[in-house]
């Protein structure tokens, strides 16, 4: 295990000791307002590091990963309200839904040389062409809305993921915790290096040896993959489900904001990104009803010129000023003896 | 002529290609045996680099057939054409310039090996080889020309190719630095029996590796031999020599 | 299937719309063409100006085939002013931090229009809004028909522009070599800051006609710049008479997608034809082969 964290320094290992032992006390810290923003950043936590595989590694931009998380959550919703089937068993379904998903779009725009902006803009079409297909989608609710059924749980049933926000919020820290390891791994991985390389060069990539095509396609349904569980957790959480919410372009922008103002390609910064984020679309909002400005639209465009602030400061994201700034990063890589 | 009687290493035998009625290659043909240092000289503009992005398998030829180790690989994909043997570099250098002068290189070295570590120990002995070992921890982006080209041939020896391509690795380097690069060459061919084949502007390196040259010009091939003959050849001397690079 | 004059109704509707979707691609076109910049707030800066055109309109009765040159004024000037202020020093940055920047001014704009005009619709009605010509068989709508027509005059004008006038073949010049423009001693800077501004006219004028025809909330910034994104893909990023071309089909379609199918299930049609153009002639139809 102490390779794996070779890269951290003393320092960087005892902060995130640190970190993770407050994020595991939460519960027994925070009121049940706090404990539903900190889901809600674990969600951005948990999904912006799935987006941070296909275009931080990879380098593949997707504008449309509110498709895998809309798909995840009807599939595990439709089954569990339709069939009864739980949600755990609804994943082994919803997951490889999203990755056939991500492997359809990744097929036709890798096979047809569609790069760049134009596969971004492909992400999102398909995103929107789902969306109205679900409108129109009748067995599950169409746009009238798919609900689950409510009802107050005395105990917390993990099996079917009924329950109270405590519940919730260990599931989704489970799930980025898992997330962080996995992408940890890949990104050290002979397909991490193939990843970058594609990158930061696809001729030069493939020029030595690599087959590009093959290697984003992974990227592509890892990505999609990862997404899924997200999904599922948020088709439970919220017990709701809409197309007009769940495949909007807004949501697969909120997706991506964090991981980028955090730091596109780096571990940590999908996770501050949330943090940074969340907590500040939150604060604005408490400080903006104590000093009585509380119109709607007041609140988002505090966000907007916060977001704006930081693109233009750090646009690199936050993370690698912050590693340098804590110095949790070792300088030297690590070097094997002959 | 060197290494009569082999069978060539990689062969070419009239390759044409043309771009929107640019006859970029005109039936080219020509072999390379292992362990020889080829080069490909010719104005710019001769069609150096479209024959050089054929053999590589960025283009596929109009006609004509390339064959590398016995095998048919015109008109392959570049990664497949790499993984046979053949590495490359660019003429315009294409580092990975986020990443470490290190990870650069172990990408190419993970062509050939299964896992990261060994690789690593691998592009270090690349490294060292190519004078950069010093710098592995600095970011691609951050270095200087001369040690991008260097670092383009690392990245592309650590594939282990049987032949390996350079693309103008002398251009833009002052003198000394020249030398350098043609001593690791030189050090490489003979230690390892690493059969290059090399476009190349400046005289005084080709003239120092290879041992048989070939002339393109518009595309055709003007003159072959070695540098002896080909340096005395007219025709090489009006269309491209000039009066300079005589004496 | 409906009767043959309805459709062919509906089909002209759909094309006079579709000019002014076209000019308001064209602003797209015109940006990405030059700047290699995506615009991700394009539609939010056509909702600005639907906003204003109504402003006008219901605050001074200024009609919005008059209101759109001021309209166009204003956002040049916008739109110049954010280029040179802000986006300039992002033409070289990766596409994702230059698309989290324009994001950042959508979300701004979208939310000051919610907080100074709620969420609600909001439209104008002219004195001709149900005035209709009739062509024999067919009737055509007089807003669209004018609406239509102001489109393609600012179209003219602006051909006109980057055909005839020494600017306008600057930032051509600009467009087709970035390196060459610097080298002749072109002030790169100051063409590009002008390129977003005309861009941004286009969206001025079509927004202020488009009120005519629809009307608008804060809340379709959106989607009127997925709009834009698909028509200018499908005509050819980079192409003028391309961008009027797609929005002219992006307009048939969704007016025959809408009598055929269901008005809500419109843009999966534009998005489909999307997805077709981008797999089978991703330069677009108008557009050169690139690479």
């Amino acid at each position: 295990m102490t390779g794996l964290f070779s890269e951290l320094s003393k320092r960087g290992i005892v902060l995130l000791v640190l970190l993770l032992a407050l994020m595991l006390a939460a519960p027994f810290l925070a009121n049940d307002y706090l404990l539903t923003v900190l889901i809600l950043i674990l969600y951005f936590a948990f999904t912006g590091q799935a987006w941070n595989v296909m275009m931080g590694f990879a380098g593949q931009l997707s504008l449309g990963h509110a498709l895998y998380v809309g798909l995840a959550s009807y599939v595990a919703a439709a089954l569990f309200v339709r069939f009864g089937v739980g949600p755990w068993i609804g994943m082994l379904v919803a997951v490889p839904v999203a990755v056939i998903a991500g492997a359809i779009i990744g097929f036709l725009a890798f096979r047809f040389r569609v790069g760049g902006v134009y596969f971004a803009i492909l992400t999102i079409a398909f995103a929107e062409f789902t969306r109205v297909g679900f409108d129109h989608f009748s067995y599950v609710g169409g746009s009238g809305g798919l609900f689950l059924p409510v009802s107050q749980y005395t105990s917390n049933d993990l099996v079917n993921l009924r329950g109270n926000p405590t519940m919730f919020y260990y599931v989704i820290l489970a799930m980025t915790l898992g997330a962080w390891l996995l992408c940890r791994w890949l990104l050290r991985s002979r397909l991490g290096y193939f990843w970058q390389a594609i990158r930061e060069d696809e001729d030069a990539a493939r020029a030595l040896g690599i087959d590009t095509f093959r290697c984003k396609m992974i990227a592509v349904m890892i990505s999609a993959g990862l997404t899924a569980p997200a999904g599922v957790f948020t088709a439970f959480y919220y017990n709701n489900l809409f197309p007009e919410q769940v495949f909007n372009m807004g949501r697969s922008i909120e997706i991506i904001l964090g991981p980028i103002i955090g730091g596109v390609g780096t571990l940590f910064g999908p996770i501050l990104g949330a943090f940074l984020l969340t907590g500040l679309s939150e604060s604005m909002h408490e400080l903006l009803s104590w000093l009585g400005l509380d119109v709607p639209g007041a609140k988002a465009v505090f966000y907007g010129i916060c977001l704006l602030f930081v693109v233009v400061a750090l646009p690199d994201g936050v993370w690698p000023w912050v590693a340098r700034k804590l110095k949790v990063t070792e300088r030297k890589v690590t070097e094997r003896k002959p | 002529m060197t290494a009569s009687g082999a069978a060539p290493l990689l062969k070419v035998e009239g390759v044409s290609r043309r771009f929107t009625g640019l006859l970029a290659v005109d039936r080219v043909s020509f072999s390379v045996p292992p362990g020889e240092i080829f080069a490909v000289i010719g104005p710019n503009g001769a069609g150096k680099t479209t024959l050089f992005n054929l053999i590589a398998g960025v283009f596929a030829p109009d006609s004509g057939s390339i064959t590398f180790d016995g095998d048919a690989i015109g008109g392959l994909p570049p990664d497949q054409v790499c993984r046979r043997g053949v590495g490359r570099t660019f003429q315009i250098v294409k580092p990975f310039p986020g990443l470490t002068v290190e990870e650069n290189v172990v990408v190419g070295a993970l062509l050939r090996r299964p896992d990261v570590d060994t690789a690593r120990d691998h592009a270090h002995a690349v490294l060292r080889r190519l004078d950069l070992f010093d710098k592995r921890t600095q970011k691609a982006g951050a270095l200087t020309l001369p040690d991008r080209k260097r670092l383009e041939v690392a990245r592309a020896l650590a594939t282990d190719p049987k032949l390996l391509l350079l693309d103008e690795v002398m251009a833009g380097l002052r003198p000394t630095e020249t030398d350098r690069m043609v001593g690791i060459l030189r050090d490489l061919n003979r230690e390892t029996g690493l059969t290059i084949l090399l476009i190349e502007h400046v005289m005084r390196a080709v003239m120092a590796l290879a041992s048989h040259i070939l002339v393109l010009h518009h595309g055709a091939t003007i003159a072959e031999g070695s540098p002896q003959q080909v340096v005395r050849d007219p025709a090489v001397i009006q269309s491209y020599l000039g009066a300079e690079a005589v004496h | 299937m409906p009767p043959i004059d309805l459709i062919l109704n509906v089909a002209v509707g759909g094309i006079l719309t579709g000019l002014v979707y076209g000019l308001m691609a064209l602003g797209l076109s015109v940006i990405f063409g030059v700047i290699r910049v995506v615009n991700f707030a394009h539609g939010e800066m056509m909702t600005v100006a639907m906003f204003l055109a109504f402003s006008a309109f219901t605050a001074f009765g200024i009609d919005p085939l008059l209101s759109l040159i001021p309209i166009a004024a204003l956002l040049f000037a916008f739109g110049y002013a954010m280029q040179a202020g802000l986006i300039n020093d992002f033409v070289n940055k990766p596409e994702h931090t230059q698309f989290i920047l324009l994001v950042a001014v959508a979300i701004i704009l979208v939310n000051v229009l919610l907080m100074i005009f709620g969420p609600d619709a909001r439209g104008v009605q002219t004195d001709y809004s149900f005035d209709s010509f009739e062509v024999g068989k067919l009737i055509i709508d007089a807003t669209k028909a004018y609406a239509a027509l102001a489109a393609v005059l600012v179209a003219v004008v602006l051909f006109a522009f980057f055909r005839f006038t020494l600017i306008g073949q600057a930032i051509r010049a600009c467009a087709d070599n970035y390196t060459g423009a610097l080298v002749v001693g072109l002030d790169v800077k100051r063409l590009y800051a002008l390129t977003f501004g005309i861009g941004a006219a286009c969206v001025g004028a079509a927004g202020a006609v488009l009120v005519l025809i629809t009307d608008v909330t804060p809340a379709l910034g959106p989607s009127y710049t997925l709009q834009a994104f698909i028509i200018v893909i499908i005509g050819g990023l980079g192409s003028m008479p391309g961008a009027l071309l797609g929005g002219v089909l992006i307009g048939l379609t969704e007016a025959l997608a809408g009598l055929f199918f269901t008005p809500s299930a419109k843009s999966m049609f534009a998005v489909a034809a999307l997805v077709l153009v981008l797999l089978l002639r991703p330069q677009g139809i108008m557009g050169k082969r690139q690479r």
